[in-house]
């Protein structure tokens, strides 16, 4: 594990609030399992301390490039958005346990479910499915149309299925909704976002095998500050630490 | 000698820094950034009698130069920490500073009993000073009383020094300074964290499961800095000084207050090798002011009062 001073390519607001960020450094040459996540510096000596933990939705290996994309909503992650192409940006990682794929899920469909600000790194895992020859489809769940961000790039992978809550575009409602018509095939399903929406894909999934991940509030994002613990019934310990034993977990492996 | 060499009661460093409690596990996971054996010690998260679970989530808020964390004790348990988290640091074969915390007197005693019995700790701190518990932590550390009275029993049983980490959650520091040194502690850890609250506006909800944390970060460190300042003054025993250090230039203000070693915390989550830094970074600074040992820094500021100000 590393600390990486990456250069700011491009930082430009690409929804509401939404903003796409690409670095480059030779870091990123290390960041190469979809799942994973960097823990961001926001600011040079700034007042906001604590680092960021942002999901890498993209890299291009060849041109040592990493896009992130994040929610500018909070004092830290504007000051996040204030940064330009030749800056600086300070980033730990890649950190924790990424998505990963079993021998023999290679002949499975994959259903990729995200929603909201948890939707950028289903981008990097579909790819990643995409490239081992694994038929990929994706629900994406946003508030409104002004939040929908990346859904053209997400159909140049496999089918897209869009949900807004208000229904400005696509199917109105939550993931949930979307997920009965493509479960036939008993895809594996791959889910990020807000817990609340993870608990109800698990439970809609029925006893379908899948992976989510999970987003909390962080501390030092590798594992020795406590912050980011889950319960889980599965481990004698009785929980599991979000940074470093996931973010990525097997479903059902964790108490939502 | 190194220049850097500090000695305390248990403590013979090789530098005066080492990792905060709470801030930095029980070290496997910085391991993993850099070698261990370059700290002056290692203070270890704190041990109850059985493991806990701790609050519930979110754990952490940031604030103004700092943040609010009420992870709530969580460790797996006094046994469990001798068995497989004590002996993970036996290559590095630097001081280990075990926290001990408890809900009752009881528990204090025999966490300390078995964690003190142990080869490999060099001392204990008493953690009379925990804000994110409902039972023990701070209710031991806000009376000058209870405070000595638990510091008596646990030097009892303890097979090495106490340090006893104060809350600065008081009205009178110095008051309890006093009282834990004359109920036998070996030197005093300060400060912990100061309890405080984070809203959403928007809600109007606490951001924290537990509703209050406590304050860490370069926000408290000029409370910090004037309670060691207070207290090295009235008690004869050695400080740990702790809260809002993340530079080199803060360890030595720190030393200058009283400190005699210093304790980092926070600064750990904002960039993993801050210790290490900080370490390399303290013989330039010491050249810059001509001094040739760090252990002479320690309660400068007392010193340098003494000549009166109308005569500067």
């Amino acid at each position: 594990m590393k600390k990486h001073l990456l250069n700011v390519t491009s930082n430009i607001e690409i929804a509401r609030n939404i903003f796409e960020m690409k670095l480059t450094g030779p870091g990123v040459g290390s960041m190469t399992t979809p799942g994973q996540f960097l823990h961001v510096s926001v600011g040079n000596h700034s007042s906001k301390l604590l680092r960021r933990p942002l999901s890498i939705c993209d890299v291009d290996l060849d041109r040592e490039e990493v896009t992130l994309l994040y929610r500018a909503q909070g004092e830290g992650t504007k000051q996040l958005s204030q940064k330009s192409a030749g800056e600086i940006v300070d980033v730990l990682g890649p950190l924790g346990n990424g998505f990963e794929l079993a021998e023999n899920d290679h002949n499975r469909k994959a259903l990729l479910i995200g929603g909201g600000i948890g939707v950028p790194p289903l981008y990097y895992l579909g790819k990643h499915l995409k490239s081992k020859g694994i038929e990929v489809t994706f629900i994406l769940g946003y508030q409104s149309i002004e939040d929908s961000f990346y859904i053209e790039k997400f159909n140049e992978i496999g089918e897209t299925i869009v949900t807004t809550v208000d229904g400005s575009l696509g199917i109105k409602g939550f993931v949930t909704d979307a997920m009965m018509n493509v479960m036939n095939d008993e895809p594996i399903i791959y889910s990020v976002g807000p817990a609340i929406m993870l608990k109800a894909v698990e439970e809609r999934a029925g006893g379908l095998r899948g992976y989510l991940s999970l987003e909390e509030r962080m501390g030092c994002g590798i594992g020795a500050c406590f912050a980011c613990v889950c319960p889980t019934e599965t481990r004698e310990s009785g929980y599991v630490k979000i940074c470093s034993d996931g973010p990525v977990f097997k479903m059902g492996e964790v108490v939502l | 000698m190194s220049r850097l060499h500090v000695s305390l009661p248990g403590l013979n460093m090789k530098n005066p820094i080492l990792p905060a409690s709470g801030c930095f596990g029980f070290g496997k996971e910085y391991a993993k950034w850099y070698d261990l054996s370059v700290l002056g010690g290692i203070t270890i998260k704190a041990a109850t009698l059985e493991g806990r679970f701790g609050n519930p989530t979110p754990r952490v808020a940031e604030t103004e130069s700092g943040m609010l964390n009420a992870i709530g004790l969580q460790n797996p348990g006094v046994q469990k920490i001798l068995e497989n988290e004590i002996p993970a640091l036996q290559p590095f074969n630097i001081p280990i500073l075990a926290n001990i915390a408890g809900s009752t007197e009881e528990e204090y005693i025999e966490v300390t009993r078995q964690i003190s019995s142990s080869p490999q700790v060099s001392a204990v701190e008493l953690n009379i000073s925990c804000p994110n518990v409902k039972e023990g932590g701070i209710q031991f550390g806000t009376h000058y009383r209870s405070a000595a009275n638990l510091t008596r029993k646990v030097k009892a049983v303890s097979e090495k020094p106490v340090y006893v980490k104060l809350s600065p959650n008081v009205s009178n520091i110095v008051e309890m300074a006093q009282a834990v040194e004359e109920a036998g502690a070996d030197g005093l850890s300060m400060i912990n964290t100061l309890v405080g609250m984070k809203l959403d506006w928007r809600t109007g909800n606490p951001i924290l499961g537990n509703k209050t944390g406590g304050l860490s970060g370069p926000a408290i460190k000029p409370v910090a800095i004037r309670m060691i300042y207070e207290v090295s003054q009235k008690v004869s025993l050695p400080i740990i000084g702790m809260g809002g250090v993340s530079t080199a230039e803060d360890v030595l203000e720190m030393m200058s207050a009283g400190a005699s070693a210093v304790a980092v915390g926070t600064a750990n989550f904002v960039n993993p090798y801050v210790c290490p830094e900080i370490i390399e970074q303290l013989p330039k600074l010491l050249d810059e002011i001509g001094v040739e040992n760090i252990s002479e820094m320690t309660g400068r500021s007392t010193k340098q009062w003494k000549t009166p100000l109308s005569s500067r």
